[in-house]
């Protein structure tokens, strides 16, 4: 348990935002922390953040110990499984902002957890009560079936009396409490005249109860208690299980979640700043804009200058410059310099609410999909009604009237074809394959995910980002002189553009030559004075004025160099593939699948990727729209597909697909149209969770299978008046274990893992300790 | 049958008393954090700690 070793406590974070020298953002960063809090008591307020490099005991502690110790601070709890700590605190006696620098400090990377609380507070209470439910039915199954089992080893008839007696007091409590979830279930669905699994379980439990009732107070030798509650009990673990892998895949997809910009800073005619939540954003505000950050509406840029990473919205890597008079959408980052801009949209109507409203109506027109359970149920329901009539309708006719036998009979079909094996089949699969996944890095949003991406047989990859890392790197650097390369580097450090960053990292730091009067231009480049010459490195057009050519430029996202009066060194920058993107699309196409990249960039860096890995089928250029018209255009020809993408601009394609994938690098956005997520860099991801999937669909479908074989035997007994309290009992165990023992194998004999096959030996093991 | 009378029920309290148990355990919070719980073994109690 080394995990955190690698922390190193002393050393602030640098990754952090939102810490800013300026006393004036603080104040309005205190805002927004206050705004996110709940306040839960006079002056105290409770606050979320998410932590999301939490591992092990280290870090609750430390993190809990320096929160407790800071005077307003009352309480601080760190919640491991969802990776966050809440901290209850006086806001009369401090500000909430000590909390963040207290967790900087320790070298977390922290943001604050915002909304969705209703609907997690939800979901939790739901759990807890299915699972006091589960509590509840346990205890009653275990006790009625000690009475039972006592019963059928031979008592005398005034002891069965009495047992069933007891058996009816613990039962019927015990059933009106622990079968709630599945009459409020049935009686939803039969009042809108359907028929869901939900009917044929409540109607066999009542009857078996009222039968056993009726039995027990007329002295009658069978009771059918245990049966009604067992069916219960292992319906409730299968519900139970569903519902907790949903709950976990959610929670863990949110922890993923990282604070963007949720609202911004207005300048007011005297000056002043204020931090306002997006809502409140009005068309003609001027807004401010620091390096970091995003800009939460659409705007044009009145003051200042800078460099914009547009690549949100075009999925193109490279950023551009900007001055006053440039128009940018909602969602663009502002990376070098600080910048004042007039709001020409409100948050409703921004970009980025128009990609919404385009996702919303792809969601629309992806028809709901019916899962593989309702489906069975769709047949199974009205099958098992019509064979307990039939049953009834039978013996009414064989035994000439006797109503009472008629009735017993087609209690007993419907008590042993209850679904019990079929209740579990599905969710035990599911939860076994989620945690595989789980294991190896892919985080799974909804379970009918894995029945969709068993389907597929197209597999749609997005560029930037998804097949590439999305991080500008420089490919070319021709031979260059000892002493021009330590010029370029010496240049590139004055600079916090990320090519610049990307130049510096690929040169040598040795031997650097002093450089005189460096100034970064916005937009520009670097320029400085070297033994009395300029020199300048950034945007080609502008390093040329030194040369005194005009360059070649090509489209290829480029940068260059130049010493005053000498040539020009020009650089190709380019994306670098993302780990085993080759592998993984050689496992793809082995496996059958059509392979197709969907890019927002250019035509030339597009099927310079496609050939590195051997893609012969792509489209370049394709804005968010035509993604999806390509998506449906596939739908149109009979196709399934599997979209993998990352960035916002994919995001409305993710939701139209059939199924889709992002990595977790991925935007907000991106990550919560997915249906899985993958958090390892490798893209093995894909190919792996394909095959999981279609292992998980053979389980279900093997599953459905010995439930039916169960069925076969037992129906014609049961319809034949053989079944017995007992053979009932033993049935429904029996039929459940092999389910459940059915379902384990899916954790072996494959092999498989999504692990990167090219990567350092030390990487692998921290994929693996994580 | 005499002696069933009497057990019966301290069998059914018993259980009734690990269900009463469970609900408790359930509504303070103890299934929140199961990995947490799971690593807070691991923590050394303030009071353990060696004086300087």
């Amino acid at each position: 348990m080394s995990c955190c070793s690698s922390y190193k406590f002393d050393e602030a974070a640098p990754t952090q935002t939102n810490k800013n020298p300026l006393s004036v953002y603080d104040k309005i960063q205190e805002d927004e922390l206050r705004a996110a809090s709940r306040e839960i008591e006079d002056q105290l307020l409770q606050t979320d953040f998410v932590v999301p490099d939490m591992h092990c005991v280290a870090c609750i502690t430390s993190i809990e110990k320096k929160l407790s110790v800071l005077p307003h601070v009352r309480k601080a709890r760190a919640n491991l499984s969802t990776r966050r700590v809440s901290v209850v605190w006086d806001s009369e006696q401090g500000n909430g902002l000590e909390a963040i620098h207290a967790l900087d400090g320790l070298g977390f990377s922290n943001s604050l957890f915002t909304g969705e609380d209703q609907l997690s507070d939800a979901m939790d209470k739901k759990g807890k009560q299915l699972l006091f439910a589960l509590a509840v039915a346990g205890f009653a199954a275990a006790n009625i079936m000690l009475l039972s089992v006592s019963v059928w080893s031979g008592t005398d008839i005034e002891t069965t009396r009495f047992f069933h007696l007891i058996s009816g007091l613990i039962a019927v409590p015990a059933v009106a409490y622990a079968g709630r979830p599945f009459f409020s279930s049935a009686l939803q669905a039969l009042s809108v005249k359907r028929l869901n699994m939900d009917v044929p379980i409540s109607l066999a439990v009542l009857l078996a109860l009222g039968m056993s009732i009726y039995e027990s107070i007329n002295g009658g030798e069978e009771a059918y208690f245990d049966a009604a509650i067992m069916l219960l009990f292992f319906l409730l673990i299968g519900r139970y299980l569903d519902h907790m892998m949903r709950e976990k895949a959610r929670s863990s997809v949110q922890s993923l979640v990282q604070l963007t910009s949720k609202g911004g800073v207005v300048v007011e005619e005297d000056e002043s700043l204020h931090y306002i939540p997006q809502s409140e954003i009005e068309i003609g505000m001027r807004l401010r804009i620091l390096p970091g950050e995003r800009f939460p509406v659409d705007g044009t840029i009145i003051k200042g200058s800078t460099s914009i990473d547009r690549s949100l919205v075009t999925g193109e890597s490279a950023s551009i410059s900007a001055n006053a008079g440039d128009e940018f959408e909602a969602g663009v980052l502002n990376l070098t310099g600080s910048v004042d801009i007039n709001a020409t949209s409100d948050a409703n109507n921004s970009f980025l609410a128009e990609i919404m409203k385009m996702m919303n109506a792809a969601e629309n027109g992806r028809g709901h999909y019916v899962r593989i359970a309702e489906r069975m149920a769709s047949i199974y329901a009205p099958a098992v009604h019509l064979l307990a009539l039939v049953t009834f309708i039978g013996w009414m006719l064989f035994s000439s009237g006797d109503w009472k036998t008629s009735l017993y009979a087609a209690i007993a079909v419907l008590i042993i074809t209850c679904p019990c094996a079929l209740g579990l089949a599905v969710p035990v699969v599911h939860v076994i394959g989620a945690n595989r996944l789980f294991k190896e890095g892919v985080l799974m949003r909804d379970g009918s995910a894995f029945e969709r991406l068993a389907e597929i047989d197209t597999v749609v990859f997005d560029k930037t980002g998804t097949l590439t890392e999305g991080k500008a790197k420089v490919v070319t650097l021709r031979d260059l002189k000892e002493k021009e390369e330590a010029l370029i580097a010496a240049l590139a450090n004055h600079s916090s553009h990320p090519l610049s960053k990307a130049i510096s990292q690929k040169l040598s730091q040795t031997n650097l030559p002093g450089l005189e009067n460096p100034v970064e231009i916005t937009g520009y480049g670097v320029e400085a004075e070297y033994e009395g010459g300029k020199i300048r490195l950034g945007l080609p057009q502008w390093v040329a004025e030194l040369s005194g050519h005009v360059p070649n430029l090509n489209n290829a996202i480029t940068t260059a160099f130049c010493v005053e009066g000498k040539p020009l060194i020009e650089f190709q920058i380019e994306d670098d593939l993302r780990e085993d993107a080759d592998v993984a699309s050689e496992q793809l196409a082995k496996k059958n699948l059509n392979v197709e990249i969907l890019s927002g960039d250019r035509q030339t860096a597009v099927a310079a990727i496609a050939a590195s890995i051997s893609i012969d089928n792509f489209r370049a250029g394709m804005r968010p729209k035509d993604k999806i018209e390509r998506l449906e255009a596939l739908r149109q020809e009979g196709h399934l597909a599997l979209m993998v993408g990352d960035g916002l601009n994919d995001a409305p394609a993710l939701t139209a697909a059939h199924v889709s994938m992002a990595p977790s690098t991925a935007s907000e956005v991106g990550r919560l149209a997915s249906d899985f997520v993958f958090t390892r860099p490798s893209l093995l991801a894909v190919p792996f969770a394909h095959t999981i999937a279609k292992r998980t669909e053979n389980l279900i479908k093997q599953n459905f299978g010995l439930a039916i074989a169960y069925n076969c035997i037992a129906v014609p007994l049961a319809m034949a008046g053989y079944v017995t309290p007992l053979l009932a009992a033993l049935a429904m165990s029996a039929s459940s274990i092999v389910v459940v023992a059915n379902s384990m194998r899916l954790n072996f004999g494959d092999g498989i893992t999504s692990a990167s096959v090219t990567a350092k030996p030390a990487q692998q093991l921290e994929t693996a300790v994580q | 049958m005499n002696h069933l009378v009497v057990l019966i029920p301290i069998a059914l309290g018993l259980g009734l008393l690990g269900l009463a148990g469970f609900w408790w355990s359930l509504k303070s919070g103890q299934y929140d954090d199961l990995q947490g719980a799971a690593e807070r073994i691991l923590e050394d109690d303030d009071e353990l700690e060696p004086k300087p």
